[in-house]
């Protein structure tokens, strides 16, 4: 790959990082737009308990993982701006791994890219 | 931060629907695998890789929306679909989603077959119907690509929302009385306000990606427009 597409490349992540780790702080906790939607019909305490009505979110369950990163925290980090913003830090690039090298390992090799321009241009030729 | 849910837990659809889902996202990302597949080169594999860090990244970012306690996230599909096509595009939301379910503990893991079908497949597939169409008939102008971004962004959300209200149809665990309309119309208002917030990350990001660097937007490189513009002759025309 040329240097101008790693450059973009380091430049995105540098981005992503900033995002998730630190912006991602000022994030708005409201429920989010399936959330709200499920919790319409029941009523809440401070604490985000239903104390009334009836609504799809009762049914929640818990979580079959959970896990010492779960609800986009860290374990045992007590700081909320650190736990958040590091836990952000380790999913963009755990995503970019997974993703990333995921790609990688499927992706055409460039023989099969050459037989592929290939039959393409014969393709082309024989339309034409 | 308040601990948040951003995507559908478990128990709120019943097992036998959430598995049958499960299967319809395993088929739809093999596909997905197979097709892009074609368009994953050297190149475009680490951008993909960046493109799905990135959507993770703007996913935790909720913003309000005009309605009061309720926010709104990125979905993503319609920003893949621009940068990096449709088949690769759907598998780099289907990875941010398998990965906030497994480490995140967001969205269930019996639940990812509906969140995949929902955000990853439906969402992806109308944005990219709608780029195809968009990008073919506007100018190709900025302003024709943020509009094209904004407008696939918007929809893309709103058929991503109601293919839950379809899941719930079919194995909603709360007796909602019949009142699956009120379901389906607090959706579909509450992700319409959400999409704007979607088309203006989307248009955003892509105009500024296709800004720098115009080759590293799929849209752009796939899609020609439907006939070239007549060029008139310096001069020839009077």
């Amino acid at each position: 790959m040329k240097t101008r597409s790693w450059g973009f490349l380091v430049g995105g992540l540098l981005v992503a990082l900033l995002l998730a780790g630190v912006v991602s702080n000022f994030a708005s906790a409201h429920p989010d737009g399936l959330d709200s939607s499920l919790r319409e019909g029941c009523t809440f305490d401070a604490d985000d308990n239903i104390t009334g009505g009836s609504c799809p979110a009762q049914q929640e369950k818990e979580h079959e993982v959970g896990g010492p990163l779960a609800d986009y925290g860290v374990a045992g980090v007590d700081n909320d701006f650190l736990s958040t913003g590091l836990s952000g830090v380790i999913g963009v690039l755990l995503t970019f791994a997974v993703a990333g090298g995921g790609f990688w390992l499927v992706r055409r090799r460039a023989a099969e890219a050459a037989d592929a321009a290939d039959r393409e241009r014969t393709t082309a030729g024989a339309g034409s | 931060m308040e601990t948040l849910a951003m995507h559908i837990s478990n128990g709120i659809i019943d097992g036998p629907v959430a598995a049958v889902f499960a299967a319809i996202a395993l088929a739809a990302m093999t596909v997905c695998v197979l097709r892009g597949r074609r368009d994953l080169d050297d190149r475009l594999a680490p951008m993909a890789g960046l493109v799905a860090a990135f959507i993770f990244a703007v996913q935790m970012l909720n913003f309000p929306i005009f309605t009061a306690g309720v926010s709104g996230h990125l979905l993503g599909g319609a920003l893949a679909a621009m940068l990096v096509g449709p088949w690769v595009g759907a598998l780099c939301v289907a990875v941010v989603l398998v990965v906030q379910a497994l480490v995140f503990g967001d969205g269930g893991v019996a639940m990812l077959g509906l969140n995949i079908t929902n955000m990853a497949v439906l969402g992806t597939a109308a944005a990219y119907l709608l780029i195809a169409l968009l990008l073919r008939v506007l100018p190709r102008t900025p302003t024709g690509l943020a509009v094209t971004a904004f407008v696939s962004a918007l929809v893309s959300v709103v058929v991503a929302a109601m293919g839950f209200v379809l899941q719930y149809q079919l194995g909603g665990t709360t007796d909602l009385g019949g009142n699956l309309a009120g379901l389906a119309g607090t959706m579909a208002g509450v992700h319409l306000l959400i999409g704007i917030g979607e088309g203006l990350i989307t248009a955003t990001t892509v105009v500024t990606v296709a800004k720098a660097r115009p080759d590293l937007v799929y849209a752009l490189r796939a899609l020609k427009p439907a006939a070239p513009a007549p060029v008139p002759a310096v001069g020839g025309v009077r």
